[in-house]
């Protein structure tokens, strides 16, 4: 009996949350209702995974007819796409992560904490001093080494120490943002290697070394969890751990690795933001956790795991960043896009939960 | 029988209706109070003065998350202070800590063209690139309180004086010691790491060392009621008798006059910093320890709107000589006691 997530082993129907002892009669039931709604056409596309993912992309369209209606061609300039994708890459890649992560059942709250860390430790003065006699890939070697370590903690303790995700990642939270305090002493560490931040800053065709980096993130992290063992076993282990224990995988190690991954998408996330800052922060990166989360369940990744997309996830990220631009476009206050965020949020799940119930069924 | 579920559906729906709208009447907050008359504006300006309307200036605004009164009054005085000029046009990007965010509010401006950007970086450092940018971009910045790293990155800045309010308090206490050559000072700072703490600190530390006195027992808060009250009740217990008190922000000085009043301690004069109304107000009844503050300028951001307008409209400070808007205008910390307290009370903030 394997307790490494148990969270997730009784929540294999997540749709069905008093999951009766007899599966067979539920199903039976819901597939009756079921072939009773086959009628309803819009929901059916919804079901299938392209559907769903045109529904984001007819959610961020929308957003886009309303940026374009309330700011005109202030929202609709090159230069205005530029400044959300550059706004975006940050959160994007973290929320290609933690797409990971939640697909195999879990769930990281640590991601800010994580990031402010590896911003502050490969810029401290030891780490800018020895990239100048060096090279300055030392700082981008240290920032993806600090992510990888405090993913590997996190992992390690949600699998072999039997932490449940939420607390181990909360704690990681804590001590991650503390230790960025005690190394930096709660001040801003300035980048003093031009050449860190010339490699970083540099545009290629006009767009931004930093959206080059979200998008290359994103087409690996695509090919990986569609096109290897790796994503299938992702998904086989968020959905039914025990199956996926039972069919030879080793649940205990790939989660592991699942938190070491997303460790390493905040290192590259605080190399982003370094660049974009010149500075590296304890305050950097504050709720990137729930942006990011966010991002990925408004994306159609089900909380619950087993189930999940890259492509949503990327679209969530755009619909986000793109809504923040529409209110700072018309001087609206963050309090209402907060607002509106959740109402978002609450819609999106909603949804997928009427979806997720079809698709158990069949 | 068939309706009846809908009719109780509708009676719930107008029900949570009915509660929304009584609730929505209930998250007024604003005082009814008439604006800060902050000086200036168009409407009465005389021919051939500064304040004449002259062409229109589009000014973008951004400034950190008003999470206390300090950083609230900041965005309002600005506002205000837009408002009263028919000739400027006042972009506001809504408060932020984030400083992704606040980066990408400025490259809104720029993508916008606006004619200037007056900006209190969330963190001075991290705002540097982008505000280098703006220039680069030929847009002015007119950096406020939070000093950029790089000179390059604003046309003008604007600052407090943060060691001259540790002078002007140690100057108080040096005035007001009556004799006294052995007073027990003590003093509640803010955030201790932060550079500005240590300079009020510094300049507390001079001026008392002028007349030959020096802070007995210092405790550091952190800007929050909670802070100051948790750090005056400590010191409360480590001091049996203080005859001064200088306590660095007026926001967690709520706080700290709560502590003062629960310990039942009266035999001090305490001296407040930042200069919010409430501590003006206290002040003028002068029924509590608080007998004076040490004002930070919470409309910098305001004056930063107003030095941006004559910038784009290449006008000068009219009382210099020089022609064009200065480089750098450091605002002065003055102590407010209940002799001069009418004269400040008006700007104050709300902490």
């Amino acid at each position: 009996m394997s307790d490494a997530t148990p969270d997730t082993t009784n929540d294999t129907l997540p749709a069905v949350p008093s999951a009766p002892a007899s599966d067979e009669t539920a199903r039976v039931e819901a597939a009756a209702l079921e072939t009773a709604r086959e009628d309803n056409a819009v929901l059916a596309l919804l079901r299938s995974s392209a559907g769903r993912n045109a529904g984001l992309v007819v959610a961020l369209l929308l957003l886009c007819v309303v940026g374009a209606a309330t700011a005109g061609d202030r929202f609709t300039s090159t230069d205005n796409a530029l400044t959300i994708l550059r706004y975006a890459a940050t959160i994007g890649v973290v929320s290609i992560g933690m797409t990971f992560v939640i697909i195999g059942g879990g769930i990281d709250l640590s991601v800010g904490a994580i990031l402010a860390l590896a911003s502050v430790w490969c810029t401290t003065l030891a780490t800018q001093q020895t990239a100048e006699d060096s090279h300055w890939v030392v700082m981008v070697f240290v920032a993806l080494a600090v992510g990888a370590a405090c993913g590997l903690v996190n992992g390690l303790l949600i699998s072999y120490g039997g932490v449940v995700p939420f607390i181990a990642t909360l704690a990681m939270l804590a001590s991650a943002r503390g230790l960025a305090e005690i190394i930096s002493d709660k001040k801003t560490q300035i980048v003093q290697v031009p050449e860190f931040v010339a490699f970083f800053d540099r545009e290629i065709l006009g767009i931004g070394f930093s959206v080059y980096l979200f998008a290359v993130v994103a087409i690996v992290g695509w090919v990986l969890l569609n096109r290897t063992t790796f994503g299938r076993r992702t998904i086989a282990v968020g959905g039914n751990p025990e199956a996926a224990r039972l069919a030879g995988i080793n649940v205990k190690w790939h989660t592991v690795l699942l938190y070491v991954l997303l460790g390493i998408c905040c290192g590259i996330a605080a190399l982003i933001l370094v660049a974009r800052t010149s500075t590296g922060s304890s305050t950097h990166g504050q709720f990137y956790e729930l942006e990011a989360i966010a991002a990925v369940v408004i994306g159609g990744t089900l909380l619950t795991g087993g189930r999940g997309t890259i492509v949503g996830t990327v679209f969530g990220v755009l619909i986000f960043a793109t809504l923040t631009n529409v209110f700072v476009l018309n001087n609206r206050s963050q309090s209402e896009q907060q607002l509106l965020k959740g109402a978002i949020i609450v819609a999106a799940v909603l949804l997928q939960q009427r979806l997720a119930s079809r698709n158990n069924s069949t | 029988m068939k309706f009846q579920p809908i009719r109780t559906k509708v009676g719930t729906t107008l029900v949570a209706g009915l509660s929304v709208v009584a609730l929505a009447a209930c998250t007024g907050n604003e005082p009814d109070k008439d604006k800060a008359d902050l000086g200036g504006g168009t409407s009465q300006a005389d021919n051939g003065s500064n304040d004449e309307a002259g062409d229109k200036v589009v000014i973008g605004f951004s400034a950190p998350a008003a999470d206390h009164g300090w950083m609230g009054s900041i965005t309002q005085s600005a506002q205000d202070i837009a408002a009263q000029y028919d000739d400027v046009e006042l972009r506001v990007a809504d408060g932020t800590n984030d400083v992704n965010l606040q980066i990408s509010q400025v490259e809104t401006f720029i993508n916008d063209k606006v004619d200037a950007i007056v900006l209190l970086p969330f963190d001075g450092a991290a705002m540097t690139p982008v505000a280098l940018k703006a220039m680069d971009a030929g847009i002015p910045v007119i950096n406020v309180d939070r000093e950029f790293d790089d000179p390059n990155a604003a046309r003008v800045t604007i600052l407090g004086d943060n060691y001259g309010m540790g002078v002007s308090a140690g100057q108080f206490v040096c005035d007001n010691l009556d004799g006294k050559t052995d007073a027990v000072v003590a003093e509640i700072a803010g955030i201790d790491s932060l550079p500005l703490t240590q300079d009020r600190s510094q300049g507390f530390e001079d001026a008392l060392s002028e007349c030959g006195q020096d802070v007995d027992n210092r405790v550091a808060a952190d800007f929050t009621v909670e802070g100051g009250e948790e750090a005056a009740g400590n010191l409360l217990q480590a001091a049996p008798k203080i005859d001064f008190l200088w306590n660095h922000d007026d926001d967690q000085g709520v706080g700290v006059l709560a502590a003062i009043k629960n310990a039942n301690r009266d035999e001090f004069v305490m001296i407040g910093g930042a200069g919010s109304a409430n501590a003006m107000r206290d002040i003028q009844a002068d029924n509590t320890v608080l007998k004076a503050t040490v004002i930070y300028p919470s409309t910098q951001a305001a004056d930063g709107i107003k030095l941006a307008r004559l910038l784009v409209q290449a006008k000068s400070l009219s009382d210099l000589v020089e022609v064009e808007v200065p480089r750098t205008v450091q605002l002065y910390a003055p102590v407010v006691t209940k002799d001069n307290v009418d004269q400040f009370i008006d700007t104050a903030f709300e902490s």
